[in-house]
C-alpha cells in the first residue's frame, strides 16, 4: 500500500499527532466526511478508486509544496474502497508556529487534493442507481454504465 | 499492474473511462504513437472510444501531460476522468 492512501478507517488524531511538535503552536485539521446526499439524491454508500501510484506521488508533491509555500508541516491521507455515510474520506493535518499559515496551508492542501490527485468516486443511491461523481458535469455526476454489476 | 513491454506504450484507464472502453489497460505498438495526442486518437478508434469527451486529461509516467508531450516505448499513459477525491 502507499503512504497516503488507506483502505482502512482513517485516524485524524494520529495524523495530527504526526505533524505537531513543541515549536508549532497551531494545528489545523480538515476531515472530509461521506455525505448522505448529492444533487438531491440520497447516497447509500460510495466507492473511491485511484490511480494509486500517481495519487500517492501527487499527495507527496502537495505536502512538499505546502512546506515550501508556508512554514508548516502538512500531512494528508485519503481513503479508498467502499465507504459508508459518515465515514472520513480524507484527512489533512497542518501544523505551524502560528494559526495564519496553518489555516491557509490546510485550505490550500485540500483544494489541491481535489484538483490534482487522481481519485474517483462512484456513488450508490437509495433508488438503486449509481453514478460517477464529475464536478465538471451538469448535476455533478454521470450515470454509471455498470449499475449493479459490482459488489 | 505489470509494466509495459519495451516495444509498447501502456495505456491505463480509470473509473468512467474504463467503463466506456470495457478495459483498464491496453498496449499500443510504440511505433504507432509519438505524442499524447496520438495515444488519445488511437484509443478513440477502439470500440467505446468514441464516447470519450473532446478533451481527455492524461498523465505520462505519473505526471500530468499536455497533448503535444512526447511518449516513448515503455511509457505509461493514463487517461484521467475528472477527479473527485476529497
Amino acid at each position: 500500500m502507499s503512504a497516503h492512501l488507506r483502505r482502512e478507517a482513517l485516524d485524524p488524531a494520529a495524523l495530527a499527532d504526526a505533524v505537531t511538535s513543541a515549536d508549532r503552536g497551531a494545528l489545523v485539521t480538515f476531515v472530509g466526511i461521506v455525505r448522505d446526499n448529492h444533487a438531491g439524491k440520497v447516497v447509500r454508500r460510495l466507492e473511491y478508486s485511484a490511480y494509486e501510484p500517481m495519487a500517492d506521488a501527487e499527495c507527496a508533491r502537495i505536502v512538499a509544496e505546502a512546506a515550501e509555500r508556508w512554514p508548516v508541516v502538512a500531512a494528508v491521507e485519503h481513503r479508498i474502497g467502499v465507504l459508508a455515510v459518515g465515514e472520513a474520506a480524507v484527512v489533512i493535518a497542518v501544523a505551524g508556529a502560528h494559526r495564519a499559515e496553518a489555516f491557509d496551508a490546510c485550505r490550500w492542501v485540500i483544494e489541491e487534493v481535489k484538483r490534482r490527485v487522481p481519485i474517483w468516486k462512484r456513488e450508490e443511491y437509495a433508488d438503486g442507481t449509481t453514478a460517477w461523481v464529475d464536478p465538471t458535469a451538469p448535476g455533478g455526476a454521470v450515470p454509471a454504465q455498470d449499475a449493479g454489476s459490482r459488489p | 499492474m505489470t509494466s509495459a513491454p519495451a516495444s509498447a506504450v501502456r495505456v491505463v484507464l480509470f473509473a468512467r473511462y474504463a467503463d466506456l472502453l470495457g478495459s483498464d489497460a491496453l498496449d499500443l505498438p510504440a511505433g504507432s504513437v509519438s505524442t499524447v495526442a496520438d495515444v488519445v486518437a488511437s484509443v478513440r478508434r477502439l470500440p467505446g472510444g468514441d464516447a470519450l469527451p473532446p478533451h481527455v486529461l492524461c498523465a505520462v509516467n505519473l505526471r500530468q501531460a499536455s497533448p503535444a508531450d512526447p511518449v516513448a516505448p515503455g511509457d505509461e499513459v493514463a487517461f484521467l476522468p475528472p477527479m473527485a477525491g476529497g
